[in-house]
């Protein structure tokens, strides 16, 4: 296809044929006009727009002078009502732009470490500032860590669905089944489910005599992500042969009976095996044991429950963050793993099958074994996170394994670019604080700014969620397929096509009518 | 094999063990498959000419549902005891049901899936799925999250009683209106022009358009026809048991596209077949007495079924070999 056909990408060329500075001039235009369209509505949205595009254009400014003085100038006023307190949270506010100018100058061959270097060292410190944080327009006030351990959580199965989807180009629509698996394999091994059995193994923080089988956490996540992983081989090793859809479709099958088995898991053969649907709870909680308490001085805590005496600048640290910190560390691991495996000779061979398989295969890369620990990949690190999720909930219910949950982390990984695990992050955890706190601060904004007629239009906004995800997925798969953060390769792949379709296009044929 | 041995004798033990009952539930199983044989000789048409499994479809069908209670309640007060009345009502229903289906499909298949025809195949999968999640929101926030009643209209006095087998009037009305519009459909495709055309476009797309077929307008067609199958399965489906709800197309859908892929996906007559087959199923499963799961597993049953035939036998009951399954 050339680049003419459509009339998106006639506008487009029109549009970058124009001189630079017309280009700057309607743009800045529009903006101020949105910008003073949703003052009306809310003082802060307009406010927020305008300094937006203000960043949005600094950052493409010159460094020096034009940059540096730009950057200065957009600061002084947010000094000014920081020092004279004319909104809350200004502070919070000017250090999260001189802290984003500050990054500016970093330069461009350092910042492939340091960029997520300074992401990390910001999430880490998170719950320490949190509280002090600016009140976004729209979306209301910035998330709560423990939806920071939600978001984590499920970034950290993007990124391991992404190994499926977006490395080796297997749609799985059934991700929630390794998810299921990791949490259901942490309830069985940490609580009271089976009164019967007593075994104790390293569990920590709990009563050595309480009955049920106790294994400790941390070799539960292992557990968890082998046992899942084992499992992904048992659901890929008949499946894999097929190609495409139809796989997606088989994905889909398992997606949809495990949650059920889990759910009429109460009288298997006459066995509970899964306490139906009331799910398993309570689950063990994670700890370092007493041990480890004490000759730390009490830095690393017995049990995140019981957690802690510690104030660290002001803050009392408590056991979400302790789970917050846990959970930033598991997420290293899995995206250090995943970036570890896209060039590996392994992570090559997934492209290679993704971008065709038949010359992969020609090529001597075994199809069946390599999709298959793409699949086991994938799966690991989705029991992880699955079991992970559950100790910190402390139960596991079957109600959470619904097939748009699978979509839900489809929609992570195609809105922030499939293959690129950046992108995958920012799309993960956008989706995952949208899901959890941002459309029910959204909906309470709309509810509250917008007037229909004379009344509020009382929407329940995250009854729509799913809806929600289906026009995020529509439009990104429309106009965007790449995602938001492309990985170049990808999206080559994506508006040239790959092997599996006709050579030219059929689009404007027929001459009837 | 031998699973299949076993199924069949379990089923002669049930048989032995209640007849009355067992024919009861097998004639309840048959009306459940005409509607899913309406449902899925939607996907299958659409599978055989673009080979896309439109995940919307079931939601379309759940439109279908919502449409018919809102065209019978609203337009035409539709309400139960008014004699003969309703056959004309019903029927007018019918006609709008489908043309609404039809339309939405068509605009579907504009919206979502033709910008994408040249994308890698998996993108308007993708887009699919989206569009299944914004259809089922559109029901949600048109007849909200609760059960949506529709008038009881269809007579539930008894076709016959036989030795304690009986069928009622609502059972067989499903079959009647079923059986027309699949012979109807049928003509369609085998005899007319734009049915040549559709079966051209299915084989090649690039051939028909140099034959001078419109490639385009064939395939909207193909999703109105579609659609219009999808409105007149909610239309049975909604006053056959009375109830519809916004989340009850993707189910549904779904066992739908088991049965279009157990007769082999593509192939018309298959998807009649494996929807009686997989209505059958469902039924004896969830109302023989004997030894059988329950409905609380017929969802894993069906999905069961749909999984070992896509590994063992891709190209389905009838279906010719797909290069996908191969």
């Amino acid at each position: 296809m050339t680049a003419d056909v459509g009339l998106r990408n006639q506008l487009r060329t029109q549009w970058r044929a124009l001189p630079e500075l017309q280009r700057f001039g309607i743009t800045a235009a529009a903006e101020v006009v949105l910008a003073l369209l949703l003052y009306f509505l809310d003082h802060s949205l307009g406010y927020g727009v305008l300094t937006v595009a203000a960043v949005y254009w600094i950052f493409k400014l010159p460094p020096l002078p034009w940059r540096a003085a730009a950057q200065g100038a957009l600061l002084v006023p947010f000094l000014v009502s920081a020092l004279t307190h004319a909104f809350t949270g200004a502070r919070s506010l000017l250090l999260a732009l001189a802290i984003g100018f500050a990054a500016s100058w970093i330069p461009k061959r350092h910042r492939g470490w340091a960029m997520p270097l300074l992401a990390l060292v910001l999430a880490v410190l998170y719950p320490f500032y949190q509280s002090g944080m600016f009140t976004m327009p729209l979306f209301g006030v910035f998330p709560d860590v423990a939806t920071g351990v939600y978001m984590l959580v499920f970034v950290m199965m993007a990124v391991g669905l992404n190994i499926v989807v977006g490395y080796a180009g297997l749609l799985d629509l059934g991700y929630v089944a390794f998810y299921a698996t990791g949490a259901y394999t942490a309830a069985w091994f940490a609580s009271l489910q089976f009164p019967h059995v007593t075994w104790h193994l390293g569990a920590i923080g709990i009563d050595p005599n309480l009955p049920g089988i106790h294994v400790t956490i941390w070799a539960l996540l292992l557990l968890a992500g082998v046992i899942t992983a084992l499992f992904g081989i048992v659901i890929g090793l008949p499946t894999l042969r097929l190609r495409g859809d139809y796989l997606a479709i088989v994905t889909l099958g398992f997606g949809e009976i495990l949650p059920q088995i889990a759910r009429n898991g109460d009288n298997l053969f006459g066995q509970n095996i899964t306490n139906g649907p009331n799910g398993i709870t309570p689950i063990d909680s994670i700890g370092f044991g007493h041990h480890l308490s004490s000759w730390t001085g009490g830095f690393l805590p017995a049990n995140y429950l019981q957690c802690c005496s510690a104030k660290v600048f002001g803050h009392q640290i408590q056991g979400t963050d302790v789970f917050f910190w846990t959970a930033i560390a598991l997420l290293l691991f899995t995206v250090f793993c995943s970036l570890r495996l896209q060039y590996s000779r392994l992570g090559r061979a997934w492209i290679a099958i993704r971008e065709d398989e038949t010359a992969a295969a020609a090529m001597g890369i075994p199809l069946m074994r390599t999709k298959t620990w793409a699949y086991a990949s994938g799966a690991f690190f989705g029991g992880i996170a699955g079991a992970y999720y559950a100790t910190f909930k402390s139960a596991t219910f079957p109600g959470d394994f619904f097939f748009n949950i699978s979509v839900f982390i489809l929609c992570m990984v195609i809105l922030g670019g499939m293959g690129n695990i950046w992108g995958v992050i920012v799309g993960g955890a956008f989706l995952a604080y949208l899901n959890q706190e941002g459309l029910a601060n959204t909906g309470a904004w709309i509810n509250s700014n917008i007037h229909v007629g004379s009344h509020h239009p009382n929407l329940d906004v995250p009854l729509y969620a799913s809806g929600i995800y289906g026009v995020i997925i529509l439009i990104v798969m429309l106009f965007r397929p790449e995602g938001l953060i492309p990985s170049r390769r990808r999206a080559a792949e994506l508006h040239e096509g790959v092997h599996d379709e006709p050579e030219y296009s059929v689009e404007h044929a027929g001459a009837v009518g | 094999m031998l699973l299949l041995v076993g199924l069949v004798a379990l089923l002669v033990k049930e048989f032995a063990v209640s007849p009355s009952q067992f024919v009861q539930i097998t004639l309840i199983g048959f009306t459940l498959g005409c509607v899913y044989a309406l449902v899925a000789l939607g996907y299958t048409l659409v599978y055989g000419i673009l080979e896309l499994i439109n995940f919307a479809h079931g939601d379309v069908f759940m439109l279908g549902g919502m449409f018919t209670i809102t065209y019978a309640t609203s337009f035409f007060n539709l309400h139960q005891g008014q004699g003969w009345v309703i056959v004309p009502i019903v029927f007018a229903t019918l006609l709008l049901s489908m043309l609404s289906c039809g339309l939405i499909n068509a605009a579907i298949e504009l919206v979502a899936y033709r910008p994408l025809r040249s994308a890698p195949r998996l993108a308007p999968l993708i887009t699919a799925i989206g569009m299944s999640f914004i259809i089922e929101d559109v029901g949600l926030a048109w007849k909200g999250p609760n059960y949506v009643t529709a008038p009881d209209v269809f007579p539930h006095s008894n076709v016959f009683a036989f030795r304690g087998v009986s069928y009622a009037w609502n059972h067989l009305l499903v079959v009647l209106i079923t059986l027309p519009v699949l012979l109807a459909l049928s003509y369609l495709v085998q005899r007319t022009r734009q049915g040549k055309a559709m079966r051209a476009t299915a084989q090649d797309k690039d051939a028909a358009a140099i034959m001078g077929i419109n490639v385009n307008r064939t395939i909207s067609f193909t999703f109105l026809i579609a659609g219009a199958l999808a409105g007149a399965a909610g239309l049975l489906y909604s006053l056959w048991t009375t109830t519809v709800r916004y989340d009850q197309g993707f189910q549904l859908g779904l066992i739908a596209f088991t049965a279009a892929v157990f007769g082999g996906i593509g192939n018309l007559p298959g998807a009649v077949l494996g929807a009686i087959l997989i209505g059958l199923i469902q039924a004896w499963n969830e109302g023989l007495p004997w030894h059988m799961p329950g409905s609380d597993w017929t969802e894993s049953i069906v999905f069961s079924i749909l999984i070992l035939i896509l590994v063992f036998r891709p190209e389905g009951l009838l279906g010719e070999r797909t290069p996908e399954g191969g």
